[in-house]
């Protein structure tokens, strides 16, 4: 229902902010994040950022798929048989 | 922006199948008191977006056959009554008008015609990114009073909320907003409540929780007994919530969940939160399908009363039946498919549309034609 | 709600609205068997030689843009144009209107960008014409040229003839034109590096056609983008064409931009691009020559023509599928 897209704040002046969007420079209001700096990642919706995004979070969830592919590579290592390639 | 792991096809799809393994799992040790092994397990997406994105991964494809998912009213043009759209477009009509609206609102039919038409004709009809273009719209064209179309459930409502501070601030009196800003909380409840359709756990909206806090759901899946997960719109992690859902109806479990952490918090982001109440407070509204829900919509405070369009301009915003024979209130309530409506794909088409729900992207139709009509 | 007492933006914006307008109230009018195949250019067949002959009106905003101008688009989109049916372009004209109080600088600006442009492509601006109009009664300017070409003997590209199992290639990255021009526009409230395509392609199709002879059609994704070009084809032919989504080459900020505006980056427009179906044992040699020629460097397959419903179905990188639609018209920035 809500079309959001991830960015990084590389300039203000007050509540104007401009976030970098995979290249594009995009103009978002920053009035509902007052803690955010420069150089944080924020998530831009209609024309504002709804929130600071948390490295640590985002880095918690690519761990928590990765333990899952290592449990699978596991799982066929654990199954492969002398000779296989 | 931290880079997403599984980026490869091949990675996807191991992470894919590991999920759909232990998905396949939860659902066979399912207790079978409480879920009938002829009886559906039925999980709502509540979000539009998420519809969206469910299809186009072919995520149902993927599923055990007795998992079903149900789109909830989580589509804001969809849920929007039709009389919104009759005022909006008397509102373009009038001399000295004009409407600012997202995108998504303009090719919604009314009664009649749409916003796109009458603006063919000569009606004043602009189309915005965002309700600060139409705060600019009211600086510059100081001959015309500006109304925006505040649509949007609590991703959305911050923002319109802030523009009228802004407003309020300097003195604008030529910009009013026309509200339908909607709470998907007491939605919910509603569904829940009405019985109508058998929902056995949630797959809360990843940009509204955003700003309501995971924790928002707790009361609801206490009341009810229905776990609820917040979840992201990777496909990937679509899955991994769907799975959580599963595992936790497997266990006899119905807390909240959020899986969806690099962007929602437990609390929500209290400042959109306090920027809101410091505008609007909670109102009985009208949703397109499921009637008045008590506090369900914003309403403008009585101290902002001037920037007000349905007061400016004496608009009532009634909760009528929908013309022509559509039946977006059904799908929207979750009691059928798109393809059980008799209009699906024949007298409404995303092209030539009757009712929202085929119009919106997001709407459970357009979805359906678009992604599950390419099998076959 | 389809019958419009009224002509809609959305009716130009090559989608099924455009589509539906030009076979209702123009084909019905003009009984042509060339005008109705809908072709990029029209083939007239004379004794001993076919001519190619199109034409097309610009009526870009803004006139001036990253990476070009309406002067270069004129150029490009009409020698294009007659590419597509694979022709040799020979000569355009030129038909100007321009509003009263029209910078005389900006006027000259688009003149020099039309010369540099038919320079590039290899063709003479033969005729033309200028009108001046009062200040209410048009935007600044619009150009409109027509183009003239020789299709060579034995060489005959047609939509209808696509078929089972040929390759379906892009010459490049899409979408790239559209967002630039959407960015222009201050509403939108965004900067965006990148540049229109707008290119005249000679050079490409010369070369793909030389490495694939049996090439079948090409077309290229202009207003309403890939999703436009591959569901004509799809049309034309009667078949089904089958995309890989994660295959089409789209760059990092057009993907960004269309995130954030709810854009589908298939549907945006191009200016400087082909769309190729070509027999699968001729689709490693046309790559090949897509990406030693200018403009063709990011060229890639993208999917395969194969018996079914005409339909276009796009695929993604999970497994699941869904039908890349016709689109409607106008895309408009969304928050849902």
């Amino acid at each position: 229902m809500c079309l959001a897209v991830a960015g990084k704040l590389i300039d203000r002046s007050d509540n104007d902010g401009v976030v970098d969007v995979r290249g594009n420079r995009v103009r978002a209001r920053l009035d509902v994040v007052p803690e955010v700096e420069v150089g944080d990642h924020v998530l831009l919706h209609a024309g504002f950022a709804i929130t600071v995004i948390s490295a640590e979070e985002a880095a918690a969830t690519d761990q928590a798929f990765e333990e899952l592919e290592r449990a699978e590579e596991d799982e066929r290592n654990a199954d492969r048989r002398p000779g296989d390639a | 922006m931290p880079k997403k792991t599984s980026e490869t096809p091949t990675d996807a799809r191991v992470t894919r199948n590991r999920l759909c393994a232990r998905i396949a799992d939860h659902v066979a040790a399912l207790d079978a008191d409480r879920f009938p092994a002829d009886r559906p397990v039925s999980l709502m997406e509540v979000c539009g977006t998420h519809t969206v994105s469910i299809h186009r991964a072919g995520l149902r494809g993927l599923l055990p056959a007795r998992i079903r998912l149900v789109s909830g009213p989580g589509c804001p043009v969809c849920v929007t009554p039709q009389s919104y759209v009759d005022a909006l477009i008397a509102l373009s009509q009038q001399p000295g008008v004009r409407v600012a609206t997202y995108g998504d609102m303009i090719r919604v039919p009314g009664r009649e015609t749409t916003l796109e038409r009458v603006q063919g004709d000569g009606a004043r009809v602009s189309v915005v990114y965002g309700v600060m273009d139409a705060l600019k719209l009211a600086r510059e064209r100081t001959d015309e009073q500006i109304v925006f179309a505040g649509v949007g459930f609590e991703t959305t409502a911050p923002t319109t909320a802030v523009a009228v501070k802004l407003a309020r601030g300097e003195g604008i009196g030529n910009f009013t907003v026309l509200g339908a800003h909607k709470l998907i909380i007491p939605a919910m409840t509603a569904l829940l409540e009405g019985g109508e359709v058998q929902i056995d756990g949630f797959l809360c909206p990843g940009h509204v929780s955003v700003v309501i806090g995971a924790d928002a759901y707790r009361p609801l899946a206490a009341r009810f007994r229905r776990p609820c997960v917040v979840a992201g719109f990777e496909p990937l992690e679509m899955l991994d919530a769907i799975e959580r859902v599963l595992r936790q109806l497997a266990a006899g479990k119905a807390e909240v969940q959020n899986a969806y952490a690099k962007v929602v918090s437990a609390a929500g982001n209290r400042a959109a939160w306090a920027t809101i109440e410091e505008v609007f407070e909670p109102a009985d509204t009208p949703w397109r399908g499921l009637g008045v829900i008590p506090r369900s919509g914003l309403a403008l405070r009585e101290a902002l009363a001037d920037l007000d369009a349905a007061r400016r301009f004496g608009v009532e915003i009634t909760d009528q039946e929908d013309a022509h024979g559509c039946r977006c209130g059904d799908v929207i309530r979750g009691l059928i498919e798109p393809p059980e409506c008799p209009l699906f794909g024949g007298a409404c088409t995303p092209a030539n549309p009757v009712g929202p729900c085929m119009v919106s992207r997001e709407g459970n139709c357009q979805a359906h034609y678009k992604y599950a009509r390419s099998d076959g | 709600m389809t019958d419009s007492d009224h002509i809609l933006l959305a009716h130009g914006g090559g989608g099924e609205l455009s589509d539906t307008l030009v076979r209702t109230e123009i084909l019905s009018r003009f009984p042509s068997r060339e005008l109705a195949r809908m072709a990029d250019s029209a083939v007239l067949d004379f004794p001993g030689t076919r001519l190619a002959f199109t034409t097309d009106g610009y009526v870009v905003r803004p006139l001036f843009f990253h990476g070009g101008d309406i002067g270069r688009l004129c150029v490009a989109g009409t020698v294009n144009d007659l590419l597509m049916s694979g022709a040799r372009p020979l000569a355009l004209s030129l038909g100007v209107i321009v509003r009263d109080g029209f910078p005389m600088a900006d006027f000259r600006r688009v003149l020099d960008s039309v010369a540099a442009t038919a320079r590039e492509a290899g063709v003479e601006i033969v005729t033309g014409d200028t009108k001046t109009v009062g200040r209410a009664a048009a935007d600044g300017l619009f150009l409109t040229t027509s183009g003239v070409g020789v299709v060579p003997e034995g060489r005959r590209l047609d939509y209808a003839a696509a078929r089972d199992a040929d390759a379906v290639l892009v010459s490049g990255t899409v979408g790239d034109h559209g967002i630039a021009i959407m960015a222009e526009r201050e509403q939108l409230g965004f900067e965006t590096p990148v540049a229109s395509d707008a290119a005249p392609l000679v050079e490409l199709v010369e070369a793909l056609l030389a490495a694939s002879p049996g090439a079948r059609c090409l077309k290229d994704p202009t207003r309403g983008g890939l999703a436009v070009a591959l569901n004509e084809i799809a049309r034309a032919s009667g078949r089904t064409l089958v995309v890989d989504e994660s295959a089409v080459p789209v760059r990092d900020a057009v993907a960004g931009a269309c995130d954030l505006l709810g854009l589908d980056p298939l549907t945006v427009a191009n200016e400087g691009k082909l769309v190729a179906v070509v027999p699968a044992d001729e689709a490693e040699a046309a790559l090949r020559a897509m990406r030693g020629a200018r403009y063709g460097d990011e060229a890639a397959v993208i999917g395969r023509v194969q018996d079914g419903r005409p339909r276009v179905v796009g695929t993604s990188a999970l497994g699941g599928q869904r039908i890349i639609e016709m689109p409607y018209g106008e895309e408009l920035p969304r928050i849902c």
